[in-house]
């Protein structure tokens, strides 16, 4: 309730770094929190950071996830240095999903992700490039 | 019901007495694939999964579950637990699948429903 000015951070985000994994999605919970915000978006907020910075992990090279807060909503950008994603279209459907055995031990793999992130923004936005790298962008409003 | 209760009739086994068992569990969910948990989970539900592996505890924390039960006699390294700890989430083990212990909690919560 008393955001009065834009707040902006960023995670770097190393690929196959499991031991760090949620680290970014955890801070950024305790700084809305600290905020004031409302559980329930704190909580949308979360897991659509979560599986965004779990997919940097999982897929690629390197990446950073970049936020701004505004009183009224808050923008996350994802980006990546990886393969992309060759059919986005089929990557957005539930159950699709190429995740690697050792990844699947883990947990990961369900083909969610990407559906928990849309069911989760009120804006979303992916676009990636083949041999470069994905972006994901989303907005998540109070 | 409280966790405590559950943890003695299911005779559940803490891994982290660190944790109080003093929380109110609303259901369960059982399920092994995190984004599906992520999705499908409701607030204060008793998570069941033979998963280990640390980030079991990040899916906790922000879906806000009660608890967290491994099941087949699994034991989680030592990352899982310290994190547990750090985040308050209870991680309680059985020997016990998956299915004998939804099968049984169901049972309680269904007859302290019919009572209440
Ligand atoms: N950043 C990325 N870079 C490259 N490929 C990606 C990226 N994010 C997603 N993908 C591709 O899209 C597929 C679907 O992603 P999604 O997050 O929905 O599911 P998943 O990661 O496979 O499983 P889950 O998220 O349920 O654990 C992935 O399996 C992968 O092929
Ligand atoms: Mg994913």
């Amino acid at each position: 309730m008393k955001i009065d000015k834009t707040y902006e951070g960023s995670f770097h985000i190393v690929g196959g770094d499991f031991s760090h994994a949620g680290e970014a999605s955890t801070e950024l919970k305790t700084i809305l929190l600290s905020a004031g915000v409302e559980d329930e978006f704190v909580r949308r907020v979360a897991i659509a950071t979560f599986e965004a910075e779990m997919n940097i992990m999982i897929y690629a090279t390197a990446g950073i996830l970049r936020y701004t807060i505004s009183p009224e909503e808050i923008r996350i950008i994802a980006e990546d240095m990886g393969p992309g994603i060759e059919n986005i279209e089929l990557a957005m459907q539930e159950g699709y999903s190429t995740a690697p055995d050792w990844v699947r031990e883990m947990g990961w793999g369900a083909g969610m992700g990407l559906p928990n992130m849309k069911k989760n923004a009120d804006t979303f936005r992916i676009d990636s490039v083949v041999g470069e790298g994905t972006k994901v962008e989303m907005i998540i409003r109070r | 019901m409280k966790l405590k209760e559950i943890t003695e009739i299911l005779s559940l086994r803490p891994l982290t007495p660190a944790v109080g068992l003093e929380r109110e569990v609303s259901g369960a969910y059982v399920g092994d694939l995190l984004s599906d948990v992520m999705a499908n989970a409701g607030e204060g539900n008793l998570w069941i999964t033979l998963q280990t592996h640390v980030n079991i505890v990040a899916v906790a924390v922000f879906k806000n579950l009660s608890a967290i039960v491994i099941v087949n006699g699994r034991m989680p390294d030592s990352d899982t637990m310290d994190k547990a700890v750090s985040e308050d989430i209870p991680i309680l083990l059985t020997g016990k699948s998956a299915f004998e212990t939804a099968g049984k909690l169901y049972q309680i919560l269904n007859a302290q429903n019919l009572q209440g």
